[in-house]
């Protein structure tokens, strides 16, 4: 908490070099190295881990994930949470899916999805903001009401039978049969490059790490943290019914129970990526590179026959780890540095 | 400040040494890649890989088990993987993985008829054998459909057990698997019709869904009869939902008085049979339904059949006498008739 309030009191701005040092050496680094690490691990140790199909399935399995991370980001670092995602997904599925059986083109079906999570984000955010209520609570309410919806509405069926040609604009590679890289993410680096410089380079950027930081500072520094994060819970929802409809689209099967349980994926993601869960830090390379490791990692391992079991075991001991350590080398940085204080004052 | 720099000294060491070493494994893997590659190619395997609708349900740790026996038996290798959560994308991930390892077959129940059908396409593109098992796709999207019943057989066995223990009227309820587990609905569909034209007495008032999950069988068990004060039978075509249903019946007022049958193993339903909780229930045998997909993977790999009707192949093994199995229409193969089990009975198998 001391660290945290010096940071924001420090009147100067910090120089370039500093930037660039900690870009590279600060914790997003430390998750890329990760990455790193495990990539080459895998490649040496798993048989046919290193091939194009591989990476392509990754990209594919992690898309849904890396495309809602982006928003759950700037909403964990003004120290909010959105738990609705997952269920935001299977209601975009569902709207996708009775719009198409109703006889809407497909590409009306998904700019009516986008427009359900414009408006289940909405909800969140008024809720959040202007009633003032936590987003812990309140997203937990519409994790259970959009999902109860989206059941509601399809029952028990799932809409298959989408025309071919929008399976393959969410799955076909952008060079042929034999690379590895589906076009479908080019979509998520445009949404990733918009996301990257709206955080670390724009005045909303500083304005979400001030919320999170110290909301009553923020506040008499003429931040208005309400409207953004009424804004960044409207851009969840739209982002998580985009991701719906590439589930949708994906698997052929629009059905109420599509995507459970990933707002968990999401959020251990975020967290692996070196957000903090208290708000205030974080970089977006990191999440990225949090969500790659995660999937990365899940891959390997069921290439090399592990048991799924251990599988979640190991995302959930890797979740753990990233969470507890930092707060460790905080602490112990924090001892040494009171010590040489006390030490120098003597 | 020292120690900032220090921090960022061994930061730029460990960058160094991830990426040297990163160009090294890259070495090391292209080379070793091409050698094992040529190691694969010779002989006739039968690496065969049976992925269940999710692990730890005990029906397919029975017909998995009996599987790998004889997947073993005719010299080929077995392994079973799947996802923990009965999920259409879990199953994707493994399909794609087992794509990626070149098995020679795969052997899967499925949890959706559609969402599978794209990663299976990948799979029967590069040469693996598709065989689905309990649970089928779209015809299409498989080689083979290794069937325990058929969906009539199966529905009337049930209603014709329910009827008999509610002596033929009153308010039954279904408690099902997941919503869109193919073969629970088509049986469904099927005892509604069969309802309908032989007992108008007896009327269904609802379906519900306990997700094949222990839990949410047992509290979707309790909210129906706190629903329905007059039901008197329950039908849960799937194991995990009879026995948390018969738990719940065992525990509670509605022990003896609501009547409870369906799909169940004879080692979850013993207790229930012997308590008085449950008169009689119905199933084939998993271990056979495993046996037989494992041969009919065999001969696919063998080239044997191909999944024409007609075709004909081998089977070891089975609890029953009958050795070989035609290939039907849509590249179905039926094993047979559901098996009722009772308290005369039960004591006679152990799965």
């Amino acid at each position: 908490m001391t660290r945290t309030l010096e940071k924001t009191t420090t009147p100067e701005a910090p120089s370039l070099a500093h930037r660039l040092r900690a870009l590279l050496f600060g914790r997003s680094a430390a998750i890329i190295a990760l990455l790193v690490v495990v990539w080459i691990i895998a490649s040496v140790s798993v048989e046919n881990f290193n091939t194009p199909n591989t990476l392509y399935f990754l990209i594919l399995d992690v898309f849904p994930v890396l495309l809602i991370a982006l928003p759950m980001t700037f909403i964990i670092i003004t120290g909010e949470i959105d738990l609705s995602v997952a269920s935001m997904v299977g209601l975009s599925s569902v709207t996708i899916g009775a719009l198409f059986q109703a006889g809407v083109p497909v590409p009306v079906a998904i700019v009516i999805a986008l427009i359900v999570g414009l408006a289940g984000g909405a909800v969140n955010g008024f809720l959040v903001t202007t009633i003032g209520l936590p987003s812990l609570a309140v997203t937990i309410g519409s994790l259970a009401l959009y999902r109860g919806i989206a059941v509601g509405i399809l029952g028990t069926t799932a809409i298959t039978g989408f025309p071919e040609m929008f399976g393959d604009l969410v799955k076909d590679r952008l060079f042929g049969r034999g690379t590895a890289i589906p076009g479908i993410l080019i979509v998520f680096i445009v949404l990733a490059i918009i996301a990257i410089v709206l955080l670390h380079a724009t005045s909303i950027g500083r304005s979400t790490y001030a919320i999170g930081l110290n909301k009553e500072a923020s506040l008499f520094s003429g931040i208005d943290a309400g409207r953004l994060k009424f804004w960044f819970f409207v851009a969840s929802g739209v982002v998580s019914a985009l991701a719906g409809a590439f589930w949708t689209l994906r698997y052929d099967s629009a059905r109420g129970d599509n995507a459970m349980g990933l707002e968990l994926v999401v959020v251990a993601a975020v967290l692996v990526g070196g957000v903090s869960i208290f708000g205030g830090r974080g970089s977006l390379v990191g999440v990225i590179a949090g969500v790659l490791v995660i999937g990365a990692l899940r891959s390997a391992l069921r290439l090399a026959d592990v048991s799924s079991d251990v599988i979640n075991v190991a995302t959930g001991l890797l979740l753990v780890v990233s969470v507890i350590v930092p707060s460790i080398i905080s602490a112990v940085t924090g001892f040494a540095e009171r010590r040489r204080a006390a030490a120098a004052a003597s | 400040m020292t120690l900032f720099s220090k921090r960022s000294r061994s930061g730029l060491a460990l960058v160094a040494l991830a990426l040297g070493v990163s160009l090294t494994a890259t070495a090391c893997s292209a080379g070793g890649g091409g050698s094992e590659g040529g190691g694969d190619g010779g002989g006739a395997s039968y690496d065969i890989a049976f992925l269940p609708k999710s692990l730890g349900n005990p029906y397919f740790e029975a017909s998995d088990a009996a599987g790998k026996s004889a997947v073993e038996g005719f010299g080929g290798t077995f392994k079973e993987v799947g996802p923990t959560e009965a999920t259409a994308d879990g199953q994707v991930t493994y399909i794609n993985t087992l794509t990626q390892q070149s098995v020679d077959a795969i052997v899967l129940s499925a949890n959706d008829p559609n969402a599978l059908c794209d990663a299976l396409g990948e799979a029967r593109d590069a040469g693996v054998a598709v065989v689905t098992f309990d649970s089928d796709v779209d015809p299409e999207c498989r080689d083979i459909y290794v069937s325990a019943s058929n969906a009539e057989l199966i529905a009337k066995k049930q209603v014709d057990l329910i009827a008999e223990q509610i002596g033929g009227e009153g308010q039954i309820a279904i408690l099902s698997a997941s919503a869109n587990a193919t073969n629970q609905n088509a049986w469904i569909a099927e005892m509604e019709t069969y309802l309908d034209s032989e007992y108008p007495d007896i009327e269904l008032v609802d379906t519900v869904y306990g997700n094949d999950d222990d839990q949410t069988s047992f509290d979707k068990t309790e909210a129906l009869l706190s629903t329905y004060p007059d039901l008197k039978g329950i039908i849960s075509p799937t194991t995990v939902g009879i026995a948390a249903a018969a738990r719940y019946l065992s525990t509670s007022d509605f022990k003896g008085e609501v009547a409870l049958t369906g799909l169940g193993t004879p080692n979850d339903m013993r207790e229930y049979v012997e308590n008085g909780t449950v008169t009689s229930f119905a199933l084939w045998n998993p271990e056979d339904l495993g046996i037989l997909a494992a041969f009919a993977a065999k001969a696919m790999i063998d080239g044997d059949i191909t999944g024409e009707e007609g075709d004909t192949f081998e089977v070891e093994g089975l609890s029953t006498d009958k050795t070989s199995y035609e290939v039907g229409a849509d590249g179905v193969v039926t094993l047979g008739d559901p098996f009722v089990f009772t308290a005369d009975n039960i004591d006679d198998f152990d799965f």
